[in-house]
C-alpha cells in the first residue's frame, strides 16, 4: 500500500513542476567563448547601443580589451563615450534622471542579465520586439510584456508583428510576420545577436574563459595524486586484515 | 641532526604533552578496523571546514559588508582580484559540500546506530555542530546581498514574528531595523565571520574529545572495547594514525577532485548551488517570483509550508493517537497521567494558535527531535545491519519523505503540492514518535563477536 502511494506520488511530481512553470518557448543560442572574434563584434554592438542607457557597471573597459585582445589604445580611441579612463567601470552615459524621463523606470545593469536570466532568454528577448501601436514606445516584447524598452535595434530587424491566437481564452502568442526589412537578413541579424549574446554570458563571467582550462589540469593533477594516496593506503594496510 | 630534533622534541614535551596528545589522539587511538565507505564523511566534513575557513579570510579581505557596495564588491573579487573567482567558488561550492557531507556524517549515524550509548553526548555535540552550521550558512548566504540573499533571510527572520507576544520585537531585535537592512547586513557579517566560526570549532574540539573517550562506533555496531588482547590493546582496532589518516587523505584527494569539478565546470550547478536569482542585487522594492532557500534547507521549509489549517486538523489527530498509544504503552500510572496532561495541554495550544505558530514550531521540531534520538531508540542492536524489517522500512520511508519535502520544498506551493508535504511531513515525525515501538518489536539477528568484513 505504501509503495503504491509512493509511487503515485513519484508519478506526480513531474506534474507538479509542470504546472507550476509558465512556457515561453526560448529560443536555444550556440553560446562559443573561445571565438574571440565573437566576442569583439558582441563588445562593438554593447557598447555602441546598449551602453548609451544601461550600464555594466562591475566591469572595467581594459579588463575587457585584455580578456579580448583589444589594446588600451584601441578601447581608448573607439570603445569610450562615458569616460576617458580605460580602466574606469563600464557606466552609462545617461542620467537617472534623464531616463526615469524618457522611459518611466531606470534601466537596469547589464553586466550579469545572463548569469540572472539564462543566455537563451537573453537571444529571445533581443528578438522577440513587436510593433505595439498601444504602448507607450510604440514597442511591445512577447517574452516581457510591457516592456518599457524600445527596440533599438529595429532598423537592423526591421519591424515585426506578433500574431496572437485564443487558447482556452486567453490570447497567446503564436508567431511573428514581417512588417517591414531592415537593413540586415534575418540570418544576418540572428547572428549580430548571437555575437552579443555571446559577449553577454562572457560579460556575466570573465573568469569563464579560464576557468574550464585551468579546471582539466588541476584535475589531471588530482587524478595522479590519487593513484599515489592510494598507494600509500594499499602500502600501509597491507598487515592488516 | 637527528639528536637535535630529539632533544628540541623532549624540550618541548617537558612543558607541553606533544607526545601525549598525539598518542592519544592519532597514534594510540584504537578505531575499529571495519571501517567502509559511510566512515569517511566525518574527516571531510573536518577538511571542508578548513576549506571553509581559509576561503573565507581572504573573502573577508576584499568583501566590503555595507548594503549600497556589497554586491559590487563580490563581483569586484569575481572580476578585479587575483584569482578572486577561485576563492569565490571555492566558498559557495564548499559551503553546499559541507551540507552534503555532513547528511552523509548523520546518515551514516542513522544507520549504524552511532547516537546510541554511550555515544550520546557525542551525538547532542554533533547536533548542535549541525545548527550551529545552519545559522552559519543563513547568515553567509545574506552577505552577496542578491535578491535571493535578501529575500530569503525577509522571509526567515519575519518566522520569528509568529511568536507570540515577543515576535515582532524579536524580530525587528535580530534585524536591527523594521525590513533587513544594512544594519541586519552588519551583524550578520560579524556573526558568520567571527562568533559563529568560533563556536564551529569549538563544537568540533569537543565532539573529538567526545568521540576519542568512548571511540568509534562500527557498522556492526558492536563495541571493540569489550574484547581486549592481553597488551590492553582491542583485537579489532588499529591505531588511527597512520592507518586511517592514509586512508583518509586518499578519501580527500577523491572528493577534491568531484569538488573541482563542481567548482570549475559548474559552479552555479544548474542554480542549485548559486541561485539565478541571487544575480541581481537586492532590491527592497522587487520581490522574487518564487523565493526558495538553498537547498540544503529545503526539507525544513517544505515542513513550514506544509504547516496550514489542515494540518492542525491533522496534527490534533496524531497528538490523540500518539497519546492514546503511549497510555496503553507505558506501565507506570504516573506516566500515564502525565502522558494526558501533555497530550491535552498540546491539544488546546493546537486550538489556541494560529497555523503559522505551528509551521514554526514543527520546522523547528523537524531538528531538535534529532536530539531525543538516543533515547526513542530501544533495539538490542545498533546497526541496521542486525534490525529487522520494521527499522528498515522506517527508516526508508524516512529517507523518502527527507528527498521528497526537500525537492518540494524547491518548487513553488500548489494545493496538490502542499498535500504531498503534508503527508510526508507526518512520515518524517512518525519516524521518531514510533521508534520506542517499533524498535521494541522489532526481531533483530544475533550480534557477531568480532566485527565482520
Amino acid at each position: 500500500m505504501i509503495k503504491k502511494i509512493i509511487i503515485a506520488l513519484w508519478l506526480a511530481i513531474p506534474a507538479l513542476s509542470l504546472a507550476a512553470g509558465d512556457h515561453v518557448k526560448l529560443d536555444s543560442v550556440d553560446i562559443d567563448l573561445s571565438d574571440k572574434a565573437s566576442l569583439q563584434r558582441g563588445a562593438r554592438t554593447f557598447i555602441n547601443y546598449c551602453l548609451s542607457c544601461h550600464s555594466a557597471g562591475y566591469m572595467r573597459y581594459n579588463r575587457m580589451g585584455r580578456d579580448l585582445g583589444i589594446s588600451d589604445e584601441l578601447v581608448g580611441s573607439n570603445l569610450l563615450f562615458a569616460t576617458d579612463k580605460v580602466g574606469d567601470l563600464m557606466k552609462t552615459v545617461m542620467p537617472k534622471e534623464v531616463a526615469l524621463k524618457a522611459f518611466g523606470t531606470v534601466p537596469p545593469d547589464l553586466t550579469l542579465v545572463t548569469r540572472s536570466r539564462g543566455p537563451e532568454w537573453f537571444y529571445t528577448y533581443m528578438r522577440s520586439f513587436y510593433r505595439d501601436e498601444s504602448t507607450e514606445s510604440g514597442w511591445n516584447n512577447t517574452l516581457f510584456p510591457s516592456v518599457a524598452m524600445p527596440h533599438v535595434l529595429y532598423s537592423w530587424q526591421g519591424e515585426q508583428r506578433a500574431i496572437f491566437k485564443e487558447h482556452d481564452g486567453i490570447q497567446v502568442f503564436d508567431r511573428f510576420e514581417v512588417g517591414s526589412a531592415g537593413s540586415m537578413s534575418e540570418k544576418d541579424f540572428n547572428g549580430t545577436m548571437r555575437d552579443l549574446t555571446n559577449f553577454m554570458v562572457y560579460l556575466g563571467e570573465p573568469a569563464k574563459l579560464v576557468r574550464y582550462r585551468i579546471g582539466v589540469y588541476v584535475i589531471i593533477f588530482l587524478l595522479i595524486f590519487l593513484f599515489i594516496t592510494y598507494l600509500l593506503k594499499k602500502e600501509f594496510w597491507k598487515d592488516i586484515h | 641532526m637527528q639528536k637535535l630534533l630529539e632533544q628540541s622534541l623532549d624540550w618541548v614535551d617537558a612543558r607541553y604533552p606533544v607526545k601525549k596528545v598525539w598518542d592519544e589522539h592519532l597514534a594510540k587511538y584504537y578505531a575499529p578496523k571495519n571501517f567502509n565507505f559511510w566512515y569517511y564523511f566525518g574527516s571531510l566534513a573536518l577538511f571542508i571546514l578548513v576549506i571553509q575557513i581559509v576561503s573565507g579570510i581572504f573573502l573577508t579581505m576584499h568583501y566590503k559588508p555595507d548594503a549600497t557596495m556589497a554586491f559590487a564588491s563580490v563581483e569586484y573579487i569575481m572580476r578585479d582580484v587575483d584569482w578572486g573567482w577561485l576563492i569565490r567558488y571555492m566558498h559557495s561550492t564548499g559551503a553546499s559540500f559541507f551540507f552534503i557531507v555532513v547528511y552523509m556524517h548523520m546518515y551514516r549515524g542513522l544507520i549504524y546506530g552511532s547516537y546510541r550509548g554511550p555515544r550520546e553526548l557525542l551525538w547532542i555535540v554533533g547536533m548542535f555542530i549541525f545548527i550551529a552550521l545552519m545559522a552559519e550558512a543563513f547568515m553567509g548566504y545574506l552577505l552577496p546581498w542578491g535578491n535571493m540573499s535578501y529575500w530569503g533571510a525577509q522571509v526567515i527572520i519575519s518566522l520569528f514574528g509568529a511568536i507570540p507576544f515577543i515576535g515582532e520585537w524579536l524580530a525587528e531585535f535580530i534585524r536591527g531595523d523594521f525590513v533587513i537592512a544594512d544594519a541586519t547586513l552588519n551583524r550578520f557579517f560579524a556573526l558568520h565571520v567571527a562568533a559563529l566560526p568560533l563556536v564551529l570549532v569549538g563544537l568540533v574540539f569537543a565532539h573529538l574529545v567526545a568521540l576519542h573517550r568512548v571511540g568509534s562506533n562500527n557498522p556492526d555496531g558492536i563495541e571493540i572495547k569489550k574484547n581486549k588482547g592481553p597488551d590492553g590493546i582491542p583485537v579489532d582496532g588499529i591505531p588511527f594514525h597512520p592507518y586511517y589518516t592514509v586512508k583518509d587523505i586518499m578519501a580527500s584527494v577523491f572528493f577534491l577532485i568531484i569538488f573541482a569539478a563542481v567548482m570549475f565546470f559548474v559552479p552555479e550547478l544548474g542554480g542549485w548551488f548559486l541561485e539565478h536569482d541571487n544575480f541581481m542585487p537586492a532590491n527592497v522594492l522587487q520581490t522574487p517570483p518564487e523565493i526558495v532557500p538553498l537547498w540544503y534547507f529545503t526539507p525544513y521549509y517544505s515542513i513550514l509550508r506544509a504547516t496550514t489549517t489542515d494540518m492542525i486538523n491533522v496534527l490534533y489527530g496524531v497528538t490523540v493517537a500518539m497519546g492514546i498509544l503511549t497510555v496503553i504503552s507505558v506501565k507506570d500510572i504516573r506516566a500515564k497521567a502525565a502522558t494526558v496532561i501533555i497530550a491535552a495541554v498540546v491539544l488546546v495550544a493546537l486550538y489556541i494558535f494560529e497555523p503559522k505558530l505551528w509551521g514554526v514550531i514543527l520546522m523547528g521540531s523537524s531538528l531538535m527531535v534529532f536530539f531525543a534520538l538516543p533515547w526513542l531508540d530501544r533495539s538490542p542492536v545498533k546497526s541496521v545491519r542486525y534490525r529487522g524489517w520494521m527499522f528498515k522500512t522506517a527508516l526508508a520511508i524516512f529517507l523518502i519523505s527527507f528527498f521528497i519535502l526537500g525537492y518540494l520544498g524547491t518548487q513553488p506551493a500548489t494545493g496538490l503540492s502542499t498535500r504531498i508535504a503534508m503527508v510526508f511531513t507526518v512520515l518524517y515525525f512518525l519516524f521518531f514518535l514510533l521508534m520506542p515501538w517499533y524498535t521494541t518489536y522489532d526481531k533483530t539477528k544475533p550480534l557477531p563477536e568480532r566485527v565482520t568484513e
